[in-house]
């Protein structure tokens, strides 16, 4: 006959003395929180945030000065995408997404994924917050994995805010309605919304083949800003050497080469053989050089 | 059960230059390990190896049994480390520098996460700082951190790379302090430094790396046992007093103004000083002293700031 009850052997401890060595832990929900760190970082960070402000005044800027550079609707000179893009404009506010998206190819977005890709590697080795990382264990194939990641949605966002903030604009200078394609038939507005969201997400492939290289690049140096002006340096070459005719053999595998194909979406039908090379050349820029930055990243020692 | 070991574990840079050479290292587990030698013996080398961070040119090595690198990822996140000073994200808060951490580890639980962060600042003393930007911090300050942040998790085995640079002897002090709880909850404690000093007070065993090789391992009390006894006699009559020891068999008797001394050897002292009085040397101290500590590493580890290799 007991009078007292000991608490019964099945209650569950509350605190196991040390539990946190042996935490069952779920790989997949270990690599989100490593992923959203690393996009805490990127995106958290002011120079970062400053960038992506700087890139959204541009499409402001440009349809400011083409609202007040009297549009004539009539086209004329000049068979480039841009060109016919601008000859739209004017009945069209839709069409300062592909003006400014564009325009954006050239430099400002390439750059603006070269700091954060050039940055991604470099950056932590620089800091040296490299080897505490890798001493966690964060493990080396799992933080590149993670690193690329945090690039693509860095790219994507880039060009996302740039096409939302030209549609924006568009919509409070131009006139808004049915869209002419560059074909010349007119399709209604909602179907050219779609080709816009399309068109961004093209964009933002052609980002993420760059960030593969930008990753890559990264692996080789502990200076970031070495390899963000080595990003920057290879797009302007490239898009340089794609300009020349007489390298024109070459054009087709250099990597800026297809990112201005986006205006076959434009079209009706939409050109898919051309949209498909260039998605294949985004492919393989991203597998080539991934897979490089993952030969390089977990094999070399880490002097910093 | 050993903490950490190696065998024949060698690492030659890219220039040639054989920065660790074939060293085999045994921390038993539970000891407090000084990992001595001057600055560029190869001891920052060995911890990159011994992490994963460096790929070993050849020979083997394991922590807590596990080997590394190739099992790095399977042991890292029981060994809380402090690599060639703190490394931080400058534009984070001390805070959000340790979430950072603990956020790349898999296995550690992101709901425990602030009470263990806040846990670490304590026990380094920098609660107060938790908030402060990176940037802002003192280099005291930043070691603390870092030390906390080898502190995020309970661990089996702290690895400590010079952990009191930079730090005034009061930090200095709390460092050892703290060395010695790590220690006290069973944890083994693996700790470097140019500075014998800094680790006697609180090392179990000893290792001593002299350019690349390791010349010494073992417990202190042991590197202790190497070092010659000598008695020391202090008298009018040095030159008296060495007589008695050359008839004693002493070696290395030396005189000096009123002192003489000889290496004690096998002799009993007791015999040696009623040897003495027999002969009729005034006595005014008799000692044996053992060479200190530091004697016996600079032996070891060479003279002065000429940095090896």
């Amino acid at each position: 006959m007991s009078t007292v009850d000991l608490p019964a052997p099945a209650d569950p401890a509350p605190a196991d003395p040390a539990p946190a060595i042996r935490v069952p832990h779920n790989p997949a929900r270990a690599w989100f929180r490593l992923f959203r760190a690393e996009l805490r970082l990127v995106f958290g960070r002011r120079r970062n945030q400053l960038l992506l402000a700087v890139t959204v005044v541009f499409p402001v800027v440009i349809g400011i000065a083409l609202r007040v550079a009297a549009p004539h609707p009539q086209g004329g000179g000049g068979n480039g995408p841009g060109v016919a893009f601008f000859n739209q404009l004017a009945g069209n506010g839709v069409f300062l997404s592909f003006i400014a998206l564009s325009t954006l190819l050239i430099l400002v977005l390439p750059v603006v994924l070269a700091v954060v890709a050039g940055d991604s590697v470099a950056g932590e080795a620089g800091y040296g917050t490299l080897r505490y990382l890798l001493a966690v264990p964060a493990g080396r194939t799992r933080l590149l994995g993670v690193k690329f990641a945090a690039i693509v949605v860095f790219g994507l966002a880039a060009t996302v805010v740039v096409a939302a903030v030209s549609l924006v604009t568009g919509a409070a200078l131009f006139p808004v309605g049915p869209v002419t394609l560059l074909s010349g038939s007119t399709v209604p507005l909602a179907d050219g919304l779609v080709r816009v969201l399309f068109v961004t997400l093209y964009v933002a492939g052609a980002m993420a083949a760059l960030g593969a290289i930008g990753l890559a690049i990264s692996t080789l140096t502990e200076h970031a800003i070495g390899a963000i002006a080595a990003i920057a340096i290879l797009v302007v070459t490239s898009e340089v050497v794609d300009q020349v005719p007489q390298l024109a053999a070459i054009g087709p595998y250099l990597p800026t080469h297809w990112w201005l194909s986006f205006d076959s979406i434009l079209r009706a039908p939409v050109d898919t053989s051309t949209l498909l090379k260039g998605l294949l050349s985004f492919g393989v820029y991203t597998v080539l050089f991934g897979s490089f930055a993952w030969a390089r990243f977990t094999t070399a020692d880490v002097t910093s | 059960m050993t903490a950490i070991s190696s065998t024949g574990l060698t690492k030659r840079f890219r220039g040639g230059q054989l920065a660790v050479d074939h060293i085999d290292l045994a921390v038993p587990s539970g000891a407090v390990y000084g990992f001595l030698g001057p600055n560029g013996s190869g001891k920052t080398t060995t911890i990159r190896m011994l992490l994963g961070l460096a790929f070993p040119t050849s020979g083997q090595a394991e922590l807590l049994g596990v080997p590394v690198p190739g099992g790095a990822n399977r042991v890292l996140h029981r060994v809380g480390s402090l690599v060639e000073g703190p490394a931080f994200y400058p534009f984070l808060s001390g805070r959000d520098n340790l979430a950072r951490y603990d956020a790349a580890d898999r296995t550690a639980d992101p709901r425990t996460m602030p009470d263990r962060i806040g846990q670490a600042l304590d026990r380094v003393g920098l609660a107060a700082a938790a908030r402060k930007r990176y940037r802002h911090y003192s280099l005291g300050m930043k070691q603390r951190l870092a030390i906390a942040a080898s502190l995020l998790r309970p661990r089996d085995l702290i690895i400590l790379d010079e952990p009191t640079n930079g730090l005034d002897p009061q930090g200095t002090r709390e460092v050892r302090t703290l060395v010695r709880q790590i220690a006290a909850d069973g944890t083994t404690v693996f700790v470097s430094s140019h500075l014998l000093a800094e680790v006697e007070q609180v090392c179990t065993h000893v290792g001593v790396m002299r350019t690349g090789r390791l010349v010494f391992q073992g417990p202190l009390a042991e590197l202790r046992r190497t070092g010659a006894a000598r008695v020391v006699v202090q008298t009018a009559d040095a030159e008296g007093a060495v007589k008695v020891f050359a008839t004693l068999g002493l070696a290395d008797a030396q005189a000096g103004q009123d002192e003489a001394s000889a290496v004690l050897g096998d002799a009993e002292p007791e015999r040696v000083c009623a040897e003495l009085v027999h002969a009729g040397i005034g006595v005014r101290g008799f000692s044996v002293a053992a060479p200190s500590l530091e004697d016996l590493f600079v032996g070891l580890t060479g003279e002065g700031f000429d940095v090896d290799g």
